[in-house]
C-alpha cells in the first residue's frame, strides 16, 4: 500500500499533461479538470483516512531502502495539508470559468493549475531535503506560468520581480543543501535529524539552520523578506491570486515547521527565540501594510503576512500546543485566504474597479456577497465561533504555556488591526448609499457565490466543529514534538 | 583542490550578486545564471573532489567519487536551464510591453 503516498503527486501531474492535449476545447477541458480535481480530493481523503488508521505511509521509490533512495512520507501533517490544498483547488476550479477570459483559459490554465497542485502536494509529502527543492521548483515553474497568463503590462512587470526573488532564494536553498551535505553527508530528512541529534547541533549546524530559515522565510514572506509579495500576488486573475495566496506561502511555512521541529531543535535559545521576534515584527508590519492601501486586492494580499507571522509564532514557541496551533492556523488560513481572494476578485469584477474609494453600497445589489464578505472578515480576524478564533486561541494558549506574554499581546493587537483593515472594505465598499450607476449582474454574481460559499462552509465547520477536528490536530502537535517517531517510521531501525 | 573550488564558487557568487544589483534586465539574468553556476560548483565541491576516480561504487573499487552530488547538480542544472530560458523570454516580453528594460522604471503604482 506504500504506493499510496505518490498518488497525490502523480494524479495531478498526469492530469495536467493530458489537459495540455485538448487545451482549446474549453467545454471538455473544464469538465475534465473539475472531475479530476474531485477524484484527486477523494483519493487524498482516503489516504488521510488510511494514515489516520494505520500510521504513516512511506514510499521508498525504486525499492532503495530509506537513507539511500528518495522517500515520500505521507504522515498526518502532510496529508492534512494536501487535503486542504485540494479543497482550495476544488473551489478555484469551479470559480475559474467565470473569472478567466477565454484567452487565459486556452493558454494552458488547467495544465499549470494541475502542475501547481502536484508541486504543492509533492513539497508536503517529500521526505528528502533536495526533493523539497525540486518540488519547490515544480510549483514555482507552474506559478511563473500562471502569473503571466494573459500577458498584460502589469503582470509582466510584477512577474519579473517575483521570478527573480524566487530564483535567488532557490539558489540559496541549493547552496544551503550543499553546506548541510558536507556536514552531515545526507539529504534524507530523517537521517539528517538523526545525525544532527548525535552531534547535539554544533555552531555550524545552527548557522545552516538560520540560512534555511532565510530561504523558507523568503518563500513564506516573513518580516524583512516580505516586500516582494503583495504586488505580484494581485497582478494575475483572482483565481490565480487565490491559489497563490492560499498555497505558496504555506509551503514555506510547512517547510519551516518540518525542519525546525525535526532537525534543528537543539539550540532553541538561538533559533526559536529568534523566530518569536521575527513573528512579532511580521505581525506588526503585515497588519500596518494592510491598513496602508485603498486597493481591496492589496489589502487581502497584505493580510497574508500577519497570518504567516501567527504560524511562525507557533513554531517559535516549541511546545505541543504551539505546534497544534500552527497546524490549525495553516489549515484555517489556506481556506480563508482563498475565499477572501475569490471574494475581492468578485467585488472588483462586479464593481469594475478595485479602488475602495470608488466602490460603495454594493450590498444593495448583492446582499449575499456582502454578508459572505462580512463572515469571512470575522473568520480572518478570529471572532468566535469561526475557525480563526480557535487557531488563535490555541496559539495564545501555547504562548502562555511558554511564558511569552509579549508575543500574545502583539498577536491580539494585530488581530484588531486585521479586523479593521477588512472591515474598512465592508463598511466603505458594501455599506453606505446605493450606487445607482451600477447595473447589477446577478448571473455573474451567482457563479461567483457557489465556490466561495463552499470554502466558507469549511471555515465555519472548522470553527464550530473544533471539538471534532482538534483532537487529531493535537495529536499532530504531539507527533511534531517527538521527532523520533518520524525518524523511526522512515529509517526503521 | 576543494579550497580553490570554494574560492571559485565565491567569485561566481560575487559576480552574480553584483550583476543582480544592476538595473538592466539582461544583466540581472546573467547574474542569476552566475549564481546558479556558483551553487552547482559548490555542491560538487562539498562531496569532496577525488581526481581520476569514477563515481561508481563497486565491490572491487576502493577509491570512488561520491555520486550523490553529481545526481543533485544534474537535477539542479536542468532546473536552472529551464528557469533561465523562461526568464529571458519573460524579460523580452516585459521590456517590449513596458517599453523599457530598466528595473528602476518598472515600479508599480497604486491601483493598476
Amino acid at each position: 500500500m506504500s504506493n499510496l503516498a505518490a498518488l497525490p503527486i502523480v494524479i495531478p501531474l498526469i492530469a495536467g499533461v493530458l489537459a495540455a492535449l485538448f487545451h482549446k476545447k474549453l467545454k471538455i477541458v473544464r469538465v475534465y479538470a473539475q472531475i479530476l480535481t474531485l477524484i484527486n480530493t477523494g483519493v487524498v481523503a482516503y489516504i488521510l483516512f488510511y494514515v489516520h488508521q494505520n500510521g504513516s505511509v512511506v514510499l521508498e521509490s525504486g525499492d532503495w531502502v530509506a537513507p539511500f533512495g528518495i522517500v515520500l512520507v505521507a504522515d498526518m501533517l502532510s496529508m492534512t495539508l494536501v487535503l486542504t490544498t485540494n479543497i482550495v483547488a476544488i473551489a478555484c476550479i469551479f470559480y475559474a470559468p467565470k473569472s478567466l477570459s477565454q484567452k487565459q483559459e486556452e493558454f494552458y490554465f488547467y495544465t499549470f493549475y494541475f502542475l501547481l497542485i502536484s508541486g504543492v502536494s509533492g513539497a508536503f509529502i517529500t521526505g528528502d531535503l533536495f526533493n523539497l527543492f525540486v518540488f519547490f521548483e515544480v510549483l514555482l515553474m507552474a506559478s511563473y506560468g500562471l502569473i503571466v497568463l494573459g500577458g498584460e503590462k502589469v503582470q509582466l512587470r510584477e512577474s519579473m520581480k517575483y521570478v527573480l526573488i524566487n530564483l535567488f532564494s532557490s539558489m540559496l536553498f541549493v547552496t544551503t543543501i550543499a553546506f548541510l551535505y558536507s556536514v552531515v553527508g545526507t539529504v534524507n530528512m530523517a537521517q539528517i535529524a538523526e545525525r544532527v541529534g548525535e552531534v547535539e547541533q554544533t555552531g555550524i549546524l545552527t548557522t545552516i539552520g538560520i540560512l534555511l530559515f532565510f530561504v523558507f522565510g523568503t518563500k513564506a514572506a516573513l518580516f524583512p523578506l516580505y516586500y516582494w509579495l503583495p504586488r505580484p500576488y494581485i497582478a494575475p486573475n483572482p483565481v490565480i491570486s487565490a491559489l497563490f495566496g492560499a498555497l505558496l506561502t504555506k509551503v514555506g511555512i510547512y517547510s519551516l515547521l518540518r525542519v525546525f521541529s525535526l532537525i534543528f531543535v537543539y539550540e532553541r535559545d538561538v533559533t526559536h527565540e529568534f523566530f518569536i521576534w521575527i513573528a512579532a515584527l511580521t505581525l506588526i508590519f503585515g497588519s500596518i501594510g494592510a491598513l496602508s492601501t485603498n486597493n481591496i486586492k492589496l489589502v487581502v494580499a497584505y493580510n497574508i503576512i500577519p497570518a504567516v507571522g501567527f504560524m511562525l509564532m507557533g513554531i517559535g514557541l516549541y511546545n505541543s500546543t504551539g505546534f497544534s496551533g500552527t497546524v490549525y492556523y495553516l489549515v484555517h488560513d489556506m481556506i480563508i485566504k482563498a475565499a477572501l481572494f475569490l471574494l475581492v476578485g468578485a467585488v472588483a469584477y462586479l464593481a469594475g474597479t478595485s479602488d475602495l474609494r470608488k466602490i460603495r453600497g454594493l450590498i444593495h445589489h448583492y446582499p449575499l456577497l456582502g454578508w459572505m464578505f462580512f463572515i469571512s472578515a470575522f473568520v480572518l480576524a478570529g471572532i468566535p465561533p469561526f475557525s480563526g478564533f480557535v487557531g488563535k486561541l490555541v496559539l495564545l494558549q501555547g504562548a502562555m504555556e511558554a511564558d511569552k506574554i509579549i508575543i500574545a499581546i502583539i498577536g491580539l493587537g494585530s488581530s484588531l488591526l486585521i479586523l479593521l483593515s477588512v472591515m474598512r472594505i465592508f463598511v466603505r465598499g458594501f455599506w453606505g448609499e446605493k450606487d445607482e450607476s451600477i447595473t447589477p449582474n446577478r448571473n455573474a454574481a451567482r457563479g461567483f457565490i457557489m465556490p466561495i460559499a463552499f470554502l466558507l462552509f469549511f471555515s465555519v465547520l472548522l470553527g464550530v466543529g473544533a471539538e471534532w477536528f482538534y483532537p487529531s490536530i493535537e495529536s499532530i502537535g504531539d507527533y511534531l514534538m517527538n521527532p523520533e517517531n518520524y525518524i523511526e517510521s522512515i529509517l526503521k531501525e | 583542490m576543494e579550497i580553490i573550488m570554494s574560492i571559485l564558487a565565491g567569485v561566481l557568487f560575487t559576480a552574480g550578486v553584483y550583476n543582480l544589483l544592476q538595473k538592466q534586465m539582461l544583466r540581472i539574468i546573467i547574474g542569476t545564471a552566475l549564481i546558479s553556476h556558483g551553487a552547482h560548483l559548490f555542491i560538487l565541491t562539498m562531496g569532496e573532489l577525488k581526481t581520476g576516480a569514477p563515481p561508481i561504487l563497486d565491490y572491487d573499487i576502493e577509491n570512488y567519487t561520491d555520486p550523490l552530488p553529481q545526481a543533485l547538480i544534474l537535477t539542479s542544472i536542468v532546473i536552472s536551464f529551464g528557469v533561465t530560458s523562461l526568464l529571458l523570454v519573460l524579460a523580452y516580453r516585459a521590456s517590449k510591453e513596458n517599453g523599457t528594460d530598466n528595473m528602476e522604471k518598472l515600479r508599480g503604482n497604486e491601483n493598476d
